[in-house]
């Protein structure tokens, strides 16, 4: 009897969770003008909308491209960061670390504001590298978990090892270090990637006028209309931000199989 | 292949101290051990001549020529790690023929060297594996190739055979022991196993808290040990207060109590200056638990008393009353051990024991 109380109850709270965006993913399909029930026939019409939106279209290449600016930067920087913390004695690590993981302990909204107020303190103006700037802040974080766990496991004796065979330090990291570390890498990259493609809090903040990412041009649509194509658009970024990670878990799984 | 010294190295991690003023000297072509305890600094000093470590004071010399300042990938050295440390994500081929991309050995050459390497390892057909498809044994094996395929100028050994199980420890023993003989390349073995430092070294440095306590040949290490702590180290002894009466040259004349005056041939008591306060060892294999009754010529004995026994078969260890303090006997034995609490006689040989001074600690 318990048992099924928790059951159902947990139940409940999947449904509370999941159904409005079932109920997205369902509308992006209806024919009709107006988004609600029922469902007057089936249509990708919505879609070929959203296609034909040049606004949503320049909205989704922003998107794309600070994505995949954010994660090459924050891998890249995280990868340098998490080799320096674990592999060398570095003064104040622990301190370093901390720093480097806070981003995700403070708000969004406090660390966006503090940012855009610094940077006009430095009489710095808003622009798209600033905006790529804060998403790498906040990725960042990410990234030094997620490979800092996996360098950790790689014992030191086989960096030693190559290093004994005459392999210089680089090539020791190109040859060893690095491809060991790989799934790590591509997870913390996906991450970034993913963070920073559905990020609208920093981004309200920091992005300079004119330009608009997916995120914050649902959120100017939303304030005229509600129109269906926001669906179709919902469905469309549901697709990528969970798609993308399992993809990125079923590579990596793929690798680390070959490894071990 | 190279000689290796040590000359005056010493090694500090802060304040502490893991290897004070240190020499050694190893002969091109040998394998010497360092043996010791763990933390005695037995694989610091490894790891300074692999160049994994700075020394602080001293020189390293390879060949003769200075290495302090030359980095571990210029040392043209291979090391064998305890576990392994093989390349996980490249094949067992690869992992071996790591080492040869380089060192401009040409690429048509590079296949034939690896399966050299895999066949002297015994292991000619694993090539194409990962090395987490092998057992401990055959990785370790594969270890040992992909170091000696590079021709090194010293094969560095950090406890290889730990990691292994009791048996597969004792062929592999005898395989590296092989192999090394048939490379004849210089090797320095660091291990706390003193049966695997006697049975594999040309010499033996032992070592304890950071300081060599006894360098020599396996024979000379193990029968006339230098210190208290290698009498212990290396096998039981048994250590009996005695007073010295007389240093010569056929000898040292110790009074031991209770057996008497015991003749110390010479070259086992040339670390005694002269009469006075000394020690008495005695090898645990070398102290022979006879009958009550039995007193044959030749041996100093003495009435015992047997308080614990430990039967292991072939040979028997017993924990000895004698007076008001504990000695350790193994005896080979071919019937049936002596029963706890029976009255023995206990006895040697002189010229079995060996002297040192009273440590003054």
């Amino acid at each position: 009897m318990g048992w099924f109380v928790i059951r159902g109850y947990a139940i409940l709270v999947y449904l509370f969770m999941f159904l409005p965006v079932a109920v997205v993913v369902l509308l992006s399909f209806n024919a009709s003008q107006f988004g609600s029930f029922p469902m007057t026939g089936f249509s990708f019409r919505w879609f070929v909308e959203l296609a034909q939106n040049e606004a949503i279209l320049r909205a989704f290449r922003t998107s794309i491209v600070l994505g995949l600016l954010t994660a090459l930067i924050s891998t890249t920087l995280g990868v340098l960061a998490s080799l320096a913390l674990v592999r060398y004695r570095v003064p104040g690590a622990n301190v370093v670390s901390t720093l480097l993981i806070a981003p995700i302990l403070v708000p969004e909204v406090v660390l966006a504001v503090a940012l855009l107020l610094f940077l006009n303190v430095l009489g710095i103006n808003k622009s798209f590298a600033l905006l790529l700037f804060g998403h790498v802040i906040f990725t960042l974080p990410f990234v030094i978990l997620v490979v800092q766990a996996r360098l950790v496991s790689i014992r030191r004796d086989v960096e030693e090892a190559a290093m004994s065979l005459g392999a210089s330090p680089m090539q020791t990291f190109f040859q060893i270090t690095l491809p060991l570390m790989l799934p790590a890498v591509l997870a913390g990259g996906l991450f970034a990637f993913t963070i920073s493609f559905d990020d609208i809090t920093g981004t309200l903040f920091w992005k300079p006028g004119g330009v608009e990412t997916v995120p914050t041009q649902i959120f100017a649509m939303l304030r005229n209309s509600i129109s269906p194509e926001i669906n179709a658009l919902g469905t469309v970024m549901i697709v990528m931000t969970v798609g993308l990670p399992l993809l990125g878990a079923a590579i990596a799984r793929q690798l680390s199989k070959k490894s071990g | 292949m190279s000689s290796v010294t040590l000359r005056n190295v010493v090694k500090r991690f802060h304040k502490f101290t893991a290897v004070h003023k240190t020499s050694i000297e190893i002969p091109d072509g040998a394998f010497v051990t360092l043996l010791g305890p763990s933390g005695c600094g037995k694989t610091t000093n490894l790891r300074m001549i692999a160049g994994l470590l700075d020394p602080s004071e001293g020189e390293i010399l390879i060949g003769g020529k200075r290495v302090n300042d030359v980095p571990i990938h210029k040392r043209n050295l291979g090391i064998v790690f305890q576990n392994y440390a093989l390349f996980p994500h490249k094949t067992v081929a690869e992992n071996v023929a790591f080492g040869l991309k380089y060192r401009d050995v040409p690429k048509s050459e590079i296949a034939g060297r690896v399966q050299k390497a895999l066949d002297l390892v015994q292991l000619p057909h694993v090539g194409e594996r990962y090395p987490k498809a092998l057992s401990g044994g055959q990785q370790q094996r594969i270890a040992l190739a992909r170091a000696i395929v590079i021709e090194p100028d010293v094969l560095l050994l950090d406890e290889p055979l730990s990691a292994l199980d009791a048996n597969l420890r004792e062929d592999m023993r005898v395989e590296l022991k092989r192999i090394q003989d048939q490379i004849g390349v210089t090797t320095v073995f660091v291990t706390h196993d003193q049966s695997e430092a006697l049975a594999m070294s040309d010499s033996i440095v032992v070592m304890s808290a950071g300081r060599v306590e006894q360098m020599g040949a396996p024979e000379e290490v193990y029968n006339n040990p230098a210190s208290e702590f290698v009498a212990n180290f290396l096998g039981a002894s048994n250590m009996l207060p005695a007073a010295c009466t007389a240093t010569g040259a056929e000898g040292a004349t110790l009074d031991v109590a209770p057996f008497g005056s015991v003749a110390v041939p010479a070259e086992k008591a040339q670390r005694l200056s002269g009469p006075g306060p000394a020690q008495l060892v005695l090898r645990a294999e070398k102290l022979a638990v006879l009958p009550e009754a039995e007193a044959p010529p030749g041996l100093l004995t003495a009435p015992a008393r047997v308080e614990t026994v430990d039967y292991q078969g072939q040979t028997v260890r017993y924990f000895l009353r004698l007076g008001d303090r504990q000695l350790q006997a193994i005896n080979m034995i071919d019937e049936r051990p002596f029963e706890q609490g029976a009255p023995v006689r206990i006895g040697f040989r002189p010229k079995d024991a060996s002297a040192l001074p009273t440590e003054t600690k």
